[in-house]
């Protein structure tokens, strides 16, 4: 137990420093862009400041991807035992990207005024290209252990091994869009909700509006299209894991005209659940894509192969709901620019951005809580079960309050640096006399 | 074939780490035992050294250890079993040092709070290269027991003996030599040259008497040491060799050649990683009960080296050409980088 939390913990952190760092290099390069392009000052001032963003990001992320890459050995040795060789390519090709990514980073963030204008803003394109090819590396690898691919398991032995087949496994392409998307759409609005609160505060109002806009379109659009991505996940995990689907629906019983049910507390010991909308046929209708074809429910499934019903069930409410939230909150975006009202000065619509700032990373951290507590009791689908897969060295409790602590510290420690950055973004960024509107 | 491809790459992982992550862990150490009235100074060198190409320089522990997991998962494993104590504090320094430097170098303000980042720059620097030396020492030196039926024989005496941590100083020692040669061709200023060479002196003896240490912990422990360096004639050249350039460093160092003797110092470190590693090769883990763990019989399957090695050959061409125009561009325009923030 104390090994799941420590894995769940150092995930946790890590998906957000690196969502953070892979996507905010586009919104530098962007604004990078454009300073080139209009060369008016504001637009290289956000650039620096958000490539001081990307540079605590980038790092926070690779030292815990990097003790992340410890932590599989170190806690589940009997997983990586048998697993390394048959997921480890995504790895390898990450280690690549990654490391490309950091030359990039080396580039671009000493490389003002000494390289030719255009080859300096590649490199910090190439910082974005080589992260989210990283991350969609990553999450291919985690695929892998939803949708196991690439070799026989024939009496406890793993053979006929074929990494490829298992980097390129059935749901690789569905996770990783999900999970790009959502990096995008968390990470847009996150910093936009930064910036919109500095906006309501009357503080360096050009700066920060250049910089709202160009988070915002990317947290926008992102948020507009993840239910489509959504859907193509949910089909391929109706496909591959249905205790898993049954378990984010609630869905105890198998029957003809399936609903969708919304909210709502599930009941496990009576198996119903309790105050919840129901739809009927609807669930039938997104995973077969017609109302009567009955949905595997719990039923069908053996106790000992369920995962966490209510965990994964109030995940994937909380998911579902702060991603429609975040879509909402897109479409008054695009209706403010499409009936050109400016809007930007209304306190309620900075306010929005605000209260929307974590909801983001929120969603995020619930959907990776449905994905992986989801596949439970199951480290690999079907295959290996998580308990078996854990170290034999006791008193991984006290790894797990060193970890802990060592993330919080760290997570304050960079929220403390973030907060210095907006501080003193009159004295270093944008020192010009206080704009008008 | 591909296998050796892999193990080449293995290799080669870590000797880059040694020296480039090596030379950086180094100005941390270097940092440590610099007098408080200069120590600004340093870390101005230090930065303007490292700062560019120093997340690049630790990719390298990364490309190691997927190496090893992906194409060698029993040796990953069962190191990462036996071995999670230090492990587990090597990460803790990985982390601290990382985040610290880079807070250091970002935080909008300046103020006491760079206090506490150079104290956690500094002990850092110093624990993960000791860290990262035990946990070599103790992969060879036949204190894993996976026969073992209690704690402390599995997961304490299997790194805490004196070869092991002897070899962790050594590797301390190592670094801290390795950037005081590194920093002396960084800066222009006499005075501070004067100072780095004198450091570099100084790690010098200490990795001396970190060697003479290991030997002895050798004896002492039964651990065929001597044997794998004397015993073949390519760990008497290489060490005839690593002495000869030795004593041509100190030569050339006073007559300001600062390009060679880095080349001098990473060649001595190339030499100790050879003859360490050459005998007793391809045997990465030695185990207890005399048994061990080949790199040529405990490997995955074969499909997993050949895409492991395509992968770090394809890998290579986009990141050396790369890190290599990283290195001198900004070797050959150094100006002072902090200036542009």
């Amino acid at each position: 137990m104390a090994a799941r939390s420590q894995m769940a913990l150092s995930l946790g952190f890590h998906i957000i420093f690196s969502c953070i760092g892979m996507v905010m290099p586009f919104f530098m390069a962007v604004s990078h862009y454009l300073w080139l392009k209009t060369n008016k000052p504001v637009y290289k001032n956000v650039t620096k400041a958000w490539s001081k963003g990307v540079a605590i990001f980038f790092a926070t992320g690779a030292v815990s991807g990097t003790v992340l890459s410890f932590e599989l050995g170190l806690l589940w040795p009997e997983f990586m035992k048998h697993a390394g060789p048959i997921f480890g390519m995504p790895f390898s090709l990450e280690g690549t990207a990654f490391f490309i990514e950091a030359i990039a980073l080396g580039f671009y963030l000493y490389g003002w005024n000494r390289f030719n204008k255009w080859f300096h803003w590649f490199t910090g394109v190439v910082v974005g290209i080589s992260g989210i090819a990283s991350g969609i590396l990553v999450v291919s690898a985690n695929s892998w252990m939803n949708s196991p691919t690439g070799f026989d398991y024939i009496n406890g032995k793993y053979t006929n091994i074929d990494p490829i087949k298992a980097m390129f496994n059935p749901a690789w392409f569905s996770q990783a869009l999900h999970m790009s998307i959502a990096a995008f759409a968390a990470t847009g609005f996150a910093v936009a909700g930064v910036h919109a609160l500095m906006i309501m505060r009357q503080k360096n109002i050009n700066f920060h509006k250049k910089a709202f806009r160009i988070a915002a379109v990317f947290g926008i659009v992102a948020s507009i299209l993840q239910p489509l991505s959504g859907d193509i996940s949910a089909k391929m995990v109706a496909k591959r894991q249905p205790a898993k689907l049954a378990a984010m629906e609630a869905h105890f019983k198998t029957e003809e005209y399936s609903p969708l049910i919304i909210g709502g507390i599930p009941d496990v010991k009576n198996k119903k659940v309790d105050y919840a909308l129901e739809l009927p046929g609807l669930l039938s209708f997104m995973v077969h894509d017609d109302f009567k074809t009955p949905v595997k429910g719990l039923d069908q499934i053996p106790e000992r192969d369920q995962p966490p019903i209510a965990v994964t069930h109030y995940s994937f409410q909380i998911m579902v709901a702060l991603g429609m939230l975040m879509m909402g909150i897109g479409v008054i975006y695009l209706i403010a620019q499409f009936k050109k009202r400016n809007w930007f000065d209304k306190t309620w619509f900075l306010k929005l951005f605000i209260a929307a700032t974590p909801v983001g990373f929120i969603a995020i951290e619930a959907g990776w809580t449905v994905t992986e507590v989801g596949r439970q009791p199951w480290i690999i689908q079907g295959i290996m079960r998580t308990k078996d897969a854990v170290t034999p060295m006791p008193g991984i409790g006290y790894s797990f309050y060193l970890f802990t602590a060592v993330y919080l510290t760290l997570s304050v420690a960079v929220i403390f640096l973030l907060y210095r950055q907006i501080k003193m973004v009159p004295e270093i960024y944008d020192n010009t006399k206080p704009s008008t509107h | 074939m591909m296998l050796y491809v892999v193990i080449l790459f293995l290799w080669l992982a870590l000797l880059l780490y040694l020296v480039m992550g090596g030379a950086d862990f180094g100005a941390g150490i270097i940092e440590m035992f610099t007098s408080k009235p200069n120590k600004m100074r340093t870390r101005q060198t230090m930065y303007n050294a490292i700062g560019p190409i120093w997340e690049a320089n630790h990719m390298w522990l990364i490309i190691a250890i997927v190496i090893l997991f992906v194409g060698f998962p029993v040796i990953y494993t069962t190191m990462s079993t036996y071995l999670h104590i230090p492990l587990v504090i090597m990460l803790m320094g990985i982390i601290a040092r990382g985040t610290a430097l880079t807070f250091r170098n970002y935080d909008a303000v300046i103020d006491d709070m760079q206090k506490v980042y150079n104290k956690i720059f500094v002990y850092s620097s110093f624990i993960t290269p000791l860290f990262l030396g035990i946990i070599a020492g103790s992969a060879v030196s036949g204190r894993i027991d996976l026969h073992a039926t209690d704690f402390m024989s599995a997961y304490i005496y299997s790194w805490l003996n004196w070869f092991s941590v002897s070899i962790g100083f050594f590797t301390v020692a190592l670094c801290g030599f390795l950037a005081a040669i590194y920093l002396i061709g960084e800066t222009n200023e006499a005075s501070e040259q004067k100072r780095f060479i004198r450091k570099a002196k100084l790690m010098n003896v200490a990795a001396v008497v970190a060697g003479a240490s290991v030997f002895a912990a050798s004896v002492a422990e039964h651990i065929p040491l001597i044997q794998w360096v004397f015993g073949n004639i390519i760990g008497i050249a290489a060490v005839s060799l690593a002495s000869i350039s030795l004593i041509l460093l100190w030569i050339l160092i006073y007559r300001g050649k600062r390009y060679i003797i880095r080349v001098l110092a990473g060649f001595q470190v190339t030499m100790i990683l050879l003859t360490t590693t050459y005998k007793h090769y391809p045997n990465i883990v030695i185990l207890k009960n005399g048994g061990y763990l080949s790199l040529i019989n405990d490997h995955g399957a074969d499909k997993t080296i050949v895409a492991l090695g395509s992968a770090l050959l394809i890998g290579s061409l986009f990141i050396l050409p790369a890190l290599v125009y990283l290195v001198w561009s900004f070797q050959r325009k150094p100006q002072n980088i902090k200036d542009q923030h």
